[in-house]
C-alpha cells in the first residue's frame, strides 16, 4: 500500500513546527518513518544530519517520540518506566533529570504508582516524559493533547514551549488548530499523503485575506445583497465575509436600511479553522 | 551495553513480579506429573538397570519446565508488548537487533532455568538426585533454554494475537516434549516410532540432559551435544535476521 508520495520538508533547528492534515493524511506514518517504526520504501529522511536507517543509533538519540496511542507497560511503576527508558538509551544514573522532568509534568507524586493505575491524562503525561528522558534536540509530539483535559493542556504547552525556547526543535501534529496557530510558527498541511501547503502560520492565514463578521440577529430579514457574503448560517446568527474594514461601512448601511436589527456583533481576522478545510479543498 | 542491561533487566523482572504464575505454576504441575506418574509406574516400567522409575523420569520433567518455560517467557512477552503497544519505547531507542535478542533470550533463560532449578529440588526431596556428570546437564540446559527462548521470539515476531502463541504452544511445543522421551525411553517403543523420535530435536535436548544424572544415553552424547548444538546456532542465527529485517515489527 503506497501511503507517503513526494513529502519533502526540511524543519529548521529549534523551529516549532506544525503537522496538520485530517484523518487519513498519513501524519503518523510521516512520523513513524521519521522514528525508524517504519522503514520508507524510497526516499530519506535525516534527524540532525543523521540518516535514520543509516545512522539510527545517533538519529534516534536525537528524537523524542510521543506516540499518540496511549500505551504503557503495566507491569511497572511511573518511575520504573522512565529509568528503563532512559536505560534503553544508554544513559545511567540519570535520577536528577528524571526527577526534574517528572516534576515538571506533576508526575512527583505518582512516581512509586503503577502505570495501570494512571488515570488517561496521567498516562499522557508519562508518555512526555519517557520522549524526554534522554534529552533529544528534536521532540515529535503525536496528537498529544487528544482526550486531555484543560489544565493538562495547559501545562504541557508551557513545558513544550520552555523546551522550545531552551533550543529544541518542537514537530507537533494536532486536531485542535487553535493549539497549532498560537504555538508553531511554521505549519506544513498534509493530505491523503501529500503536502498541500507550506509557509509561516501567519502567511498561511494573510493568503486569506479578509475579515470574518459574525452578527445575532434581533429582527429582520438579510438584504439581498448581502448573500453572496454569507459564508455560514445557523439560526439567528450569521457570519460574513469582508475583504477589509473599509467595506463594514457599507454593510451596516445596508443593514440599517433593511431594518435589521443586531444584537451581537463580532469582528476576526480568519484563523486556521477557517483556512484549514479551504487548503484542504485545493485539488 | 546500557541498553541491553536495561532490557534485559526489565525482562527478568516482568516475570519475577508474576513470578507466582511463571515460576511457582510450572513447579507445581512438574510436581503433579511426579506424583501420578511414579505413583502409576513405579516398580512396573525399568528403564535403566539399578534405576527406579521415579528417578528415571526426574530429569526428564526438570528438562521439560525450563523447555517450556524459556518458550513462554519470550513468546509471551513479545506478543503482549506487542499487542498492547508498549514495544513501541524499545523500538524508538537506539537498541541493536542483536541487543534486543540477547536481552529476550537470556531472560527466558534465567526463567526456564530457574523453574528447572525448582523441580530439580522437589525431585531431590522426593527420590533424591544423584548428578553424575552436572556439567553436561549443564550444558544441555543452557543450550536447550536458549533454543526455546529463540523460538519463543519467532513465535512471538509470527503471532498476530495470543491465540496464535497458544496454538504454537499446545501444537507443537508440548507434543514435541511430550513424546522426546520425558516420560518413557524411546527404545522400548516400536522400531518405526523410535525412528521418528530421533527427527525430534526435542529428544537430542531430554536425552542428553539426562544423561547429565545417570551417564547413560540413547544416543552417544557427542552426537547429541551436536544436535542441540547446531539447532541453536541455526535458531538462533534465524531469529537474528528475522530481527534484523525488522519484519512485523518495524512496519
Amino acid at each position: 500500500m503506497r501511503a507517503l508520495a513526494g513529502v519533502s520538508l526540511e524543519i529548521g533547528e529549534g523551529e516549532f513546527f506544525g503537522l496538520l492534515g485530517p484523518n487519513g493524511a498519513d501524519k503518523t506514518t510521516l512520523i513513524s518513518i521519521i522514528a525508524g517504526l517504519i522503514r520508507a520504501s524510497a526516499g530519506t529522511v535525516a534527524v540532525m544530519g543523521a540518516d535514520v536507517v543509516a545512522e539510527y543509533g545517533r538519529a534516534r538519540r536525537m528524537l523524542g517520540v510521543v506516540p499518540q496511542e496511549l500505551v504503557f507497560d503495566p507491569f511497572f511503576t511511573v518511575h520504573e518506566t522512565l529509568r528503563f527508558q532512559s536505560g534503553y538509551y544508554g544513559i545511567r544514573g540519570n535520577d536528577a533529570w528524571i526527577d526534574e522532568v517528572m516534576h515538571h509534568l506533576d508526575l512527583t507524586a505518582k512516581a512509586g504508582v503503577n502505570m495501570r493505575a494512571l488515570s488517561g491524562g496521567m498516562k499522557r503525561r508519562v508518555l512526555v516524559a519517557q520522549a524526554l528522558v534522554h534529552k533529544p534536540q528534536v521532540i515529535v509530539l503525536d496528537e498529544p493533547t487528544a482526550g486531555v483535559d484543560v489544565e493538562l493542556r495547559q501545562g504541557l504547552w508551557q513545558f513544550v514551549r520552555r523546551l522550545n525556547r531552551d533550543g529544541h526543535t518542537i514537530v507537533l501534529t494536532t486536531h485542535y488548530l487553535e493549539e497549532a496557530e498560537s504555538l508553531c510558527a511554521r505549519i506544513a498541511m498534509l493530505k491523503a499523503g501529500r503536502v498541500v501547503a507550506l509557509d509561516s502560520t501567519r502567511n498561511l492565514l494573510e493568503s486569506f485575506s479578509g475579515l470574518l463578521l459574525r452578527l445575532g440577529l434581533e429582527s429582520g430579514e438579510l438584504p439581498a445583497a448581502l448573500a453572496g457574503r454569507v459564508i455560514e448560517r445557523e439560526g439567528a446568527h450569521v457570519t460574513l465575509r469582508l475583504e477589509n474594514h473599509a467595506e463594514l461601512e457599507g454593510v451596516l448601511a445596508g443593514l440599517r436600511q433593511s431594518g435589521v436589527v443586531i444584537n451581537e456583533f463580532d469582528l476576526q481576522p480568519p484563523d486556521l479553522e477557517e483556512v484549514f478545510p479551504r487548503l484542504m479543498e485545493r485539488p | 551495553m546500557a541498553s541491553f542491561a536495561t532490557l534485559f533487566y526489565k525482562e527478568l523482572l516482568r516475570f519475577w513480579r508474576v513470578s507466582f504464575q511463571t515460576v511457582g505454576a510450572p513447579m507445581l504441575t512438574a510436581l503433579l506429573y511426579l506424583l501420578v506418574f511414579s505413583h502409576a509406574l513405579e516398580g512396573r516400567v525399568n528403564v535403566y538397570q539399578g534405576v527406579s522409575y521415579t528417578a528415571f523420569l526426574a530429569p526428564g520433567l526438570i528438562m521439560m519446565s525450563v523447555l517450556q518455560n524459556s518458550f513462554a517467557n519470550s513468546s509471551s512477552s513479545l506478543i503482549q508488548s506487542r499487542i498492547t503497544g508498549n514495544l513501541v519505547f524499545v523500538l524508538l531507542a537506539p537498541i541493536t537487533y542483536a541487543e534486543f535478542f540477547f536481552a529476550y533470550v537470556l531472560a527466558s533463560m534465567v526463567r526456564g532455568l530457574a523453574v528447572g532449578l525448582g523441580v530439580l529440588l522437589i525431585c531431590a526431596g522426593f527420590v533424591g538426585v544423584r548428578l553424575e556428570a552436572p556439567l553436561w546437564a549443564l550444558a544441555f540446559a543452557l543450550l536447550g533454554s536458549a533454543i526455546l527462548g529463540s523460538l519463543g521470539l519467532i513465535a512471538g515476531i509470527l503471532a498476530e494475537k495470543f491465540d496464535q502463541i497458544a496454538v504454537f504452544q499446545n501444537f507443537i511445543i508440548l507434543p514435541l516434549t511430550f513424546l522426546s522421551g520425558v516420560f518413557y525411553s524411546i527404545h522400548s517403543l516400536p522400531a518405526h516410532w523410535q525412528t521418528l523420535s530421533h527427527a525430534n530435536p526435542f529428544f537430542y535436548q531430554i536425552d542428553g540432559f539426562r544423561y547429565g544424572f545417570f551417564a547413560v544415553s540413547g544416543v552417544p552424547r557427542g552426537i547429541g551435544l551436536a544436535v542441540v548444538g547446531l539447532s541453536f546456532l541455526v535458531l538462533s542465527g534465524a531469529t537474528l535476521l528475522l530481527l534484523r529485517s525488522g519484519y512485523k515489527l518495524r512496519g
